[in-house]
């Protein structure tokens, strides 16, 4: 990545998990206990049910592209063109993420297309969950 | 709400719009405040209600120097004043004060005395959409676009006609910062910004501002203008962050404040015969016509591109020029509400003949909020 850096998440009580898991390259999601309910970003509630009682677990990282665009405008840490992406995780929620391992092209990035996961480490602290076209 | 018991008695934008490198923010408002005040006959010292967004209402009240009995700086973006009409009409027949005032102005070009927008590196947005590389609002707001063509089958050369009707629309306009004719060749060649969007697609940034002033409707015959009738008005927020939408093939704020206004009001669809949809980018007319009610999403498209919109069309839609071709200062609401006005008083540039019913729709944020107002100007 060019410098400098990419914008740095700064982690908060209710997001630590989150980014634990990532530094330990796992994807993290919640559960509530009483509804069944998965969901992200991290709050240690229920956004569907409201229930306190929820659980961290680790998603199996498969997701499919849901939606991109392909930014041609310069922001720092990245080099234009490069995808902006939601993804759509199997386990239900979505995420924001960048398309890696392929074209930054309209032809390369297909609505749909199943992804995985992959972790880029920031520094000791912060790893971003980035996604890739699945492997077979 | 009940129908028609609120007027519009006076709206102004600042003097001059587009480029203003000789007035900071804070003037702007005031420009239009003033602006508002003359055209409604009235002084400074007759408000006694106050609503502004991004600066606050203390900040700009005191520079105009009123002392409000009410006061409104709900700040959800672009659509921040569609949120305080309905407020304001609210306070008027709750009798918490009697004159309000609404002022929206940006330094947006010429970034003077503006204040910074600032996102947490420990917020949700910070943590889990900043990291990924994006900036401004043409890298986020296009973000649903691929998936909402998809889902519905609309085509890129039907989103490039949204650019070019609006163009259309400006070319009537004398305050309307482009004016020169465009083609579909002309968008889909024009420089990306933000795949599938480029510079054509995207709204213009400019300096301006523009102002209310609201009034019961018992009160509004007294005044100069034409009244311009409060009939129906909705409001929603969804989510700050676009990539936690419900789903990207329509946004939840636009179908809960939209249907609002329409029940409110009582009408129909085909009663409505002027529409405003914010058009930050070239996308949200085809998401305001579908989840407003107009058409299934899969007719938005192809509705544009026959020309149902254009000058002469059935359905005169953004009829200043838009934000993609009229102006667009960062909070593009109060614009599209000022040419509602002006159409339902009949002094519009591009008037449209005998309109009675006008619609106003905004957006803030990227899809985050939403706000519907339908004016009339029959009692």
């Amino acid at each position: 990545m060019a410098e400098p850096a990419r914008a740095r998440p700064k982690p908060t009580p209710e997001t630590r998990h989150f980014w634990e898991g990532t530094r330990a390259n796992e994807l993290r999601l919640q559960r509530c206990e009483a509804c069944a309910h998965v969901y992200f970003p991290p709050r240690p509630f229920c956004p569907a049910c409201a229930s306190r009682s929820v659980g961290v677990f680790k998603a199996a990282g498969r997701a499919r592209l849901y939606s991109y665009v392909i930014h041609h405008r310069p922001v720092a840490g990245f080099t234009p063109p490069y995808s902006i992406a939601v993804v759509e995780l199997e386990e239900g929620p979505r995420m924001m993420t960048n398309i890696v391992g392929c074209p930054q092209t309209p032809e390369a990035l297909q609505l749909d297309m199943e992804l995985e996961v992959t972790f880029e480490k920031l520094d000791e602290e912060i790893t971003l969950p980035l996604f890739r076209p699945a492997k077979g | 709400m009940r129908r028609n018991q609120v007027a519009v008695v006076g709206a102004a934008e600042t003097t001059e719009l587009g480029v203003i490198p000789n007035m900071s923010q804070i003037q702007l408002h005031a420009d239009a405040a003033l602006n508002a005040i003359a055209d409604a006959g009235l002084k400074l010292s007759d408000i006694d209600g106050f609503a502004t967004a991004v600066e606050t209402p203390q900040q700009i009240a005191h520079y105009l120097g009123i002392t409000p009995t009410w006061v409104d700086g709900t700040s959800v973006g672009g659509c921040s004043f569609m949120l305080h009409v309905r407020h304001a009409a609210a306070a008027i027949e709750a009798g918490l004060c009697r004159t309000v005032l609404i002022t929206h102005a940006e330094s947006g070009k010429s970034n003077i005395g503006r204040t910074p927008r600032m996102t947490g590196a420990d917020s949700l947005n910070g943590q889990f959409e900043l990291p990924y590389g994006v900036s401004t609002p043409a890298s986020m707001f296009p973000i649903p676009v691929l998936r909402y063509m998809k889902t519905h089958g609309i085509t890129h050369e039907q989103l490039a006609m949204v650019a070019v009707v609006q163009r259309e629309w400006a070319a009537r306009n004398p305050r309307a910062t482009m004016k020169t004719p465009i083609t579909v060749e002309d968008v889909l060649n024009s420089r990306m910004i933000a795949y599938p969007f480029r510079l054509l697609q995207c709204c213009l940034v400019t300096d301006g501002g523009g102002a209310l002033i609201l009034t019961s409707a018992e009160r509004a015959r007294d005044f100069p203008r034409r009244p311009v009738y409060i009939l129906g008005t909705g409001e929603s927020v969804e989510t700050p962050m676009v990539s936690q939408m419900q789903s990207f093939d329509s946004s939840r704020a636009f179908k809960v404040a939209g249907p609002l206004a329409f029940r409110e009001a009582g009408i129909a669809h085909k009663d409505v015969d002027h529409l405003m949809i914010y058009d930050a980018f070239a996308h949200l007319p085809l998401f305001g016509l579908g989840d407003l009610g107009f058409m299934p999403h899969e007719e938005t498209g192809q509705f544009i591109a026959d020309g149902n919109t254009r000058p002469g069309g059935k359905l005169p839609l953004n009829t200043n020029g838009g934000g993609l071709s009229y102006m667009h200062s960062g909070m593009y609401g109060m614009y599209a509400l000022q040419e509602s006005v002006r159409q339902m008083r009949g002094i519009a540039p591009a008037q449209v003949r005998g309109a009675k019913i006008s619609v106003c729709h905004g957006v803030g944020g990227m899809f985050a909020a939403s706000g519907t107002i339908i004016f009339t100007n029959e009692k």
